[in-house]
């Protein structure tokens, strides 16, 4: 079987499963349990120094 | 600066001089001559500026000079970037203005160096890497620094980024007119232009992830996530694309690594891949940071940002051969593209939805501030382009699509929908805080501008369709004898009201940017124009909000 043969033989079978598996698991890893305040908490992060301009403002 | 060193630099600026010299002197081709000849140029320049920067008593200025202090964001990079970004916007869209003309009007193809086969890889490599690049380098420079509440690492090896991209620009663009190509889209340039822009690029790398690596922030903020994948991602293209044997050390011309279908489909893995990781990715990490912060609410969906990100990656790497339907490339292949086209339909509306939606509950901020709302029309196109790819790439309906203008059309209402106007408003966005003014010049100009490139979007998209599909019907039909009904200059001719309809839409985008050259030219001067707010609101006098009050003893009737 030429290195072709092999490395596409590899490809639709494992590499696809692997591919899959690690892609499922990225998407499924934002629901983990308290991961939403996490996610809450960075979708904030870039409002910090407004929230401290507006402490000086004396709000 | 010591005198040691700045006689080192003097040095070793007058040998890159010499050889550029050499080079030219005994370069096997003009295009090639002309390249070293503009090296050398800027080694003198930079020869001349080492000498004369030269100062016993210390620290380098003018502009190089480097950041004041660790207490202060490092933006002389940014700044720089946003106006090569306005440049080169205007002359990108310029070149695009010109080549739609020559296509109505062929008599202005000006052989040799302005007919239409050189300029149009001019006005590509303009808007996509010239204009889309500065402003995907500069604000990622500025958005890094932000979310990492750190000051950019590296700050000679940034300024040598942005300058390092110029130089990669100027001998891109001039190969083009030279005649200097490698003949595949969107990655014209020959081998040495390729190398440098190689450095470079690596140069962005250290800079972008020496800056994550210093952040002061816990969280890596998403919008780097697409900007890191992005420098990654298109290193890794623009490298294995651009695999080629040069003919001679001093001579431009280089035949590449790969041959017959496996070269196509090398060049669409990467041409496909610079749509996703150059022209969206990136323009995703803007949207990412500027929407949430002109709307000042936080992204309606985090979760939703990080699965559209992971689905991107995963899903966009494999739709390249959709561009060659019909060709000798296997058929499992073609159908392979043109499944992951069709499947990369929702993550890209996952995006725009997640983006739009950061608007809920501030939508009366499309009436009154017009920076949202070029960037509410940024997402709705593309929404509107990511549904019409997927569709294009279908095989059946790719065999009327496909070598028309449909597909011109369909790339513009992208390129001008959704890359410009999205950097259209993060410039907007940035200069006001980059020089430290109150706000831009004039509110009503970027609504001018707004609807001059919404109502150019619509002449050229339009007016491409029909174009595409009167092409793709004419060059189809044959008659009763089994011969084509048209010859082709038959269905060029047939085009010709199409074409000036489409430079038209392209005279008013590019006025809106020639607007938006003097609003940002006035802001940076420190003018503000007095006009009369956008979206003012119905009059309300709290003097006259109270009743009347009678007195307490009427007036006897008489």
């Amino acid at each position: 079987m030429s290195l072709y043969d092999q490395l596409r033989h590899f490809a639709d079978s494992y590499g696809l499963i692997a591919l899959l598996v690690l892609f499922l698991g990225l998407c499924l890893w934002v629901f983990r349990p308290g991961a939403k305040e996490h996610n809450q908490e960075a979708a904030r992060s870039i409002f910090k120094e407004d929230e401290i301009k507006r402490r000086d403002d004396g709000e | 600066m010591r005198a040691e060193v700045a006689l080192g630099r003097v040095g070793l600026w007058f040998l890159v001089l010499v050889i550029s010299i050499v080079l030219a002197a005994t370069a096997r081709d003009t295009g090639f001559a002309a390249h070293a000849i503009i090296i050398a140029i800027v080694s003198f320049v930079l020869m001349w500026m080492s000498a004369a920067r030269f100062d016993p008593m210390g620290k380098a200025r003018g502009f190089f000079r480097m950041p004041q202090g660790a207490s202060l964001y490092d933006d002389d990079p940014v700044r720089w970037g946003v106006l090569a970004t306005m440049f080169w916007a205007l002359v990108g869209l310029l070149a695009g203005v010109f080549i739609a003309s020559q296509l109505a009007f062929p008599q202005l193809n000006f052989e040799p160096y302005f007919n239409f086969g050189r300029v149009r890889p001019l006005h590509t490599s303009a808007v996509i890497f010239a204009f889309g690049g500065n402003i995907l380098i500069a604000s990622s420079f500025y958005v890094v620094q932000r979310t990492c509440r750190a000051q950019l690492a590296f700050p000679t090896l940034a300024r040598f980024v942005f300058w390092g991209y110029q130089l990669f620009i100027v001998l891109a663009a001039s190969g083009y007119l030279f005649g200097v190509t490698q003949s595949r889209e969107y990655a014209e340039p020959e081998w040495y232009v390729d190398l440098w822009l190689t450095i470079v690029w690596v140069a962005y790398l250290i800079v972008f992830v020496g800056t994550l690596a210093r952040r002061t922030e816990p969280h890596i903020y998403v919008a780097n996530w697409f900007y890191l994948s992005f420098i990654i991602t298109i290193a890794m293209l623009h490298i294995v694309n651009n695999l080629a044997v040069p003919v001679a050390w001093n001579g431009s011309l280089s035949f590449s690594a790969f041959a017959g279908v496996q070269d196509a489909l090398t060049q669409w893995w990467y041409g496909h891949n610079a749509v996703a990781f150059f022209l969206t990715v990136p323009f995703l990490a803007m949207m990412y940071y500027f929407v949430p912060k002109q709307a000042e609410r936080p992204v309606y969906s985090y979760r939703l940002s990080i699965i559209h990100f992971w689905s991107l990656i995963f899903l966009y790497i494999w739709a390249g051969p959709h561009h060659l339907h019909y060709t000798a490339l296997p058929d499992w292949a073609q159908t392979l593209g043109m499944v992951f086209s069709v499947i990369l339909w929702m993550p890209s509306w996952g995006g725009m939805i997640n983006g739009l939606m950061t608007l809920n509950g501030a939508w009366d901020k499309v009436r009154t501030d017009p920076i949202i709302r070029m960037m509410v029309m940024a997402l709705a196109f593309y929404g509107m382009a990511t549904f019409e790819g997927p569709m294009l790439s279908i095989k059946a309906v790719n065999s009327l699509s496909h070598y028309t203008d449909w597909t011109v059309g369909h790339v513009h209402s992208g390129a001008l929908g959704w890359n410009g106007l999205i950097s259209f408003a993060a410039v907007y966005f940035l200069v006001p805080r980059l020089w430290k003014r109150e706000r831009m010049y004039s509110l009503r100009m970027i609504n001018w501008h707004f609807w001059l490139a919404t109502l150019g979007i619509v002449f050229y998209a339009a007016s491409m369709w029909v174009a595409g599909i009167t092409q793709g019907l004419m060059w189809r039909e044959y008659g009763a004898d089994g011969y084509l009904v048209n010859s082709f200059a038959e269905t060029v001719a047939a085009l010709h009201e199409l074409y000036i309809i489409r430079a038209l839409g392209g005279v008013m985008y590019l006025s809106g940017a020639i607007i938006m050259g003097y609003n940002v030219w006035m802001t940076i001067a420190g003018k503000l124009r007095e006009e009369a707010p956008m979206g003012a609101m119905p009059e309300y006098d709290p003097e006259k909000d109270r009743p009347i009050v009678r007195s307490a003893n009427p007036e006897p009737a008489e």
